[in-house]
């Protein structure tokens, strides 16, 4: 219980410095990189706008630093991120709205097919130690861990969208001849366009997976129970998953739940390639467009999903590891 | 980012009472790079990168900057990997290019390295109020998503240099390694070499840099190559996307023009694949080295010869 309380006074903590790192980086840069995005929107904002913008920013403030901090949170805690203003006179929340399922969904379903996927090739490749699989796989995914991500993503958009035309490398759907809805088409259209951003993400994280798996394995293959299992006579298949894979799979597990949290900002640059409507993409637009509230809102709420995923962990590990509920 | 650092086995300490076991932990690197096929691989290709940093112009004749060539020309001897939509020799600033990002990337690798190693130990061996407040401090930034804060940070200062983009990189991303030196210098508190240092009256700083930190030397080495290699990644990434200086002659700074021409679509995908790869090769230098690392650090990871017993099914 304490250790709980510990973890979440944590958390909170970190929530802090997030947000405090928000409104202190744009007040701290030199040349105030406020001012200017300010002077750039200012023929297109209203009165009432700008006044907001500039307590977001503390530009002509008259406010003192600490009341401008507390007005910052009390905004933030109320879900008033402000006007977006690359898409003026949308708000934040309703710009980020409309981006967050297509990362959700791309993300989301490739982060578990890599997790499924890398987690058998593991077990596979520390199982027949030396095989096939284990000569060939762990060195391989060594290699593809350092590729940079928007890299593969361009190598692919090349080969199997440029070349070869197999499938579609801009965009999250055709935007001229398909129109959003539940239908056949449309799904058909999304899952195509999705390919090519799902298999670079698939290339560039499932090694992280392997080896892991592959690693923590091979410790629990050396222990008493797993040599007592064989000394049995079971079959090999129930020693290696129900003994060796079963004990060794906690830290992919973990893994697994934190890596739901990166999901949101997982897949920035592999969105930028390929112009994939997602939050990711959104970020770098905001970036460009000098939309600092877009930008801020963006943070947050990656680290938000980031901290959700940690917690999780935690739970996950506690309920699943005796061994850590004792020792607490 | 100036700060001394202490412990990385470049520099051989001079003290009699630390040679002993960081000339060990040398000569067993050396070994064991030549007995390990990835770290042999590994090796080399740092080496050929290190030479092509030092010696752009033996290699490429022509300058990376000026636009002094018939745009899109295909590959030729002359422009050995053809020119680009500006008219610029993409094989010199490919060439000229390794130089931005090995700076970056021995630079980031070193001081992020030593701020761990300063931290990490610090924490663990002052222990108390201190390591309270540094480990807090290491769990907070662990826990913030890197690269979106980096591309802040970066939005903010608005396409400066290289000297940004290493500050930035070192200042937010020394947090894992402090910690896992943080949880082995741990394990060495209550051993006898320390308790004899602190009976001889040695100060705290003294023990520190010659005794706590010399008994870690393979796993700062390791760090350091884990470090280098994100320096690799992340730098290229922000530069990728217009976020460094892009007048900066570097593989990320040719894939941003890259990308802004449209190089794939328009028929020059030289542009963008060639400064790519190197960073893949560069990246995958660092990667063998440190999974080597790992094989020699962790003898249960060590590949077995197949003849030598060939177990279950």
């Amino acid at each position: 219980m304490r250790y709980a309380l510990r973890r979440l006074g944590f958390f909170v903590l970190t929530l802090w410095v997030a947000l405090t790192l928000n409104f202190l980086l744009p007040r701290l840069m030199p040349g105030n990189p406020a001012l200017a995005m300010m002077s750039k929107f200012h023929g297109e904002l209203g009165p009432h706008e700008l006044n907001a913008l500039e307590t977001l920013f503390g530009v002509n403030a008259h406010q003192s630093l600490l009341s401008q901090y507390f007005g910052y949170l009390h905004d933030v805690f109320t879900g008033n991120f402000g006007i977006s203003l690359s898409e003026y006179p949308a708000s934040v929340t309703s710009v980020i709205g409309s981006a967050i399922w297509w990362t959700v969904g791309l993300v989301g379903i490739t982060t578990v097919l890599a997790f499924l996927l890398g987690t058998g090739l593991g077990i596979v490749s520390a199982w027949r130690r030396g095989g096939k699989v284990d000569s060939i796989v762990p060195p391989v995914f060594v290699i593809t861990s350092a590729i940079p991500y928007f890299w593969v993503a361009m190598v692919l958009v090349l080969i199997f969208g440029i070349t070869l035309h197999w499938f579609p490398s801009q965009g999250g759907y055709y935007v001229t001849t398909d129109t959003p809805g539940l239908n056949l088409t449309f799904f058909q259209d999304v899952v195509n366009h999705a390919f090519l951003p799902a298999m670079a993400l698939l290339i560039t994280t499932i090694g992280t997976w392997i080896l892991t798996m592959r690693n923590t394995m091979i410790t629990t293959l050396a222990e008493d129970y797993v040599r007592m299992a064989r000394a049995k006579g079971l079959p090999g298949r129930r020693i290696m998953l129900d003994y060796a894979a079963r004990n060794a799979i906690l830290p992919n597990l973990v893994g697994f739940a934190m890596s739901l949290g990166f999901v949101v900002s997982g897949a920035i640059l592999v969105e930028y390639v390929f112009n994939y409507p997602g939050v990711g993409y959104m970020l770098l637009q905001a970036v460009s467009g000098e939309d600092f509230p877009l930008m801020q809102a963006l943070f947050l709420l990656i680290t938000v999903a980031v901290l959700l995923a940690i917690l999780a962990a935690d739970i996950l590990t506690a309920l699943l590891d005796p061994r850590t509920r004792a020792a607490r | 980012m100036g700060m001394p650092v202490s412990g990385v086995p470049t520099e051989t300490p001079r003290s009699p009472a630390a040679q002993v076991p960081a000339g060990h932990a040398l000569a067993r690197i050396g070994r064991a790079i030549r007995s390990n096929h990835k770290a042999t691989t590994g090796t080399i290709l740092l080496v050929i990168f290190i030479l092509i940093a030092l010696f752009p112009g033996v290699i490429a004749h022509a300058s990376p900057t000026q636009d002094a060539y018939p745009p899109r020309l295909g590959p030729s001897s002359a422009h050995l990997l053809g020119t680009n939509a500006y008219g610029q020799d993409l094989f010199a600033q490919v060439i000229w290019g390794t130089r931005n990002v090995l700076i970056i990337a021995f630079v980031v690798g070193l001081a992020t390295t030593g701020l761990a190693v300063l931290i990490g130990v610090a924490a663990a061996y002052l222990g108390g109020g201190w390591d309270g407040t540094l480990s807090v401090l290491t769990d907070v930034l662990l826990v913030i998503p890197l690269f979106p804060l980096l591309i802040i940070i970066a939005a903010y200062a608005h396409g400066e240099g290289t000297l940004v983009l290493i500050t930035a990189i070192t200042l937010t991303s020394w947090s894992y390694t402090a910690r896992q030196l943080r949880s082995q210098a741990l394990t060495l508190r209550n051993r006898d070499f320390l308790e004899a240092a602190r009976v001889r009256g040695e100060r705290k700083l003294y023990v520190i840099v010659m005794e706590v930190i010399p008994t870690m030397t393979s796993l700062i080495v390791a760090s350091f190559l884990t470090n280098a290699l994100y320096a690799v990644l992340l730098s290229s990434s922000l530069q990728f996307i217009g976020l460094g200086d892009p007048n900066t002659v570097s593989w990320g700074t040719t894939l941003y023009w890259a990308q802004n021409n449209a190089a794939l679509q328009t028929g020059e995908p030289l542009w963008a694949i060639a400064p790519g790869f190197c960073i893949a090769l560069l990246g995958a230098a660092f990667a063998l080295l440190n999974y080597a690392f790992d094989e020699i650090g962790n003898p249960a990871l060590r590949p077995v010869r197949r003849s030598k017993r060939v177990r279950s099914t």
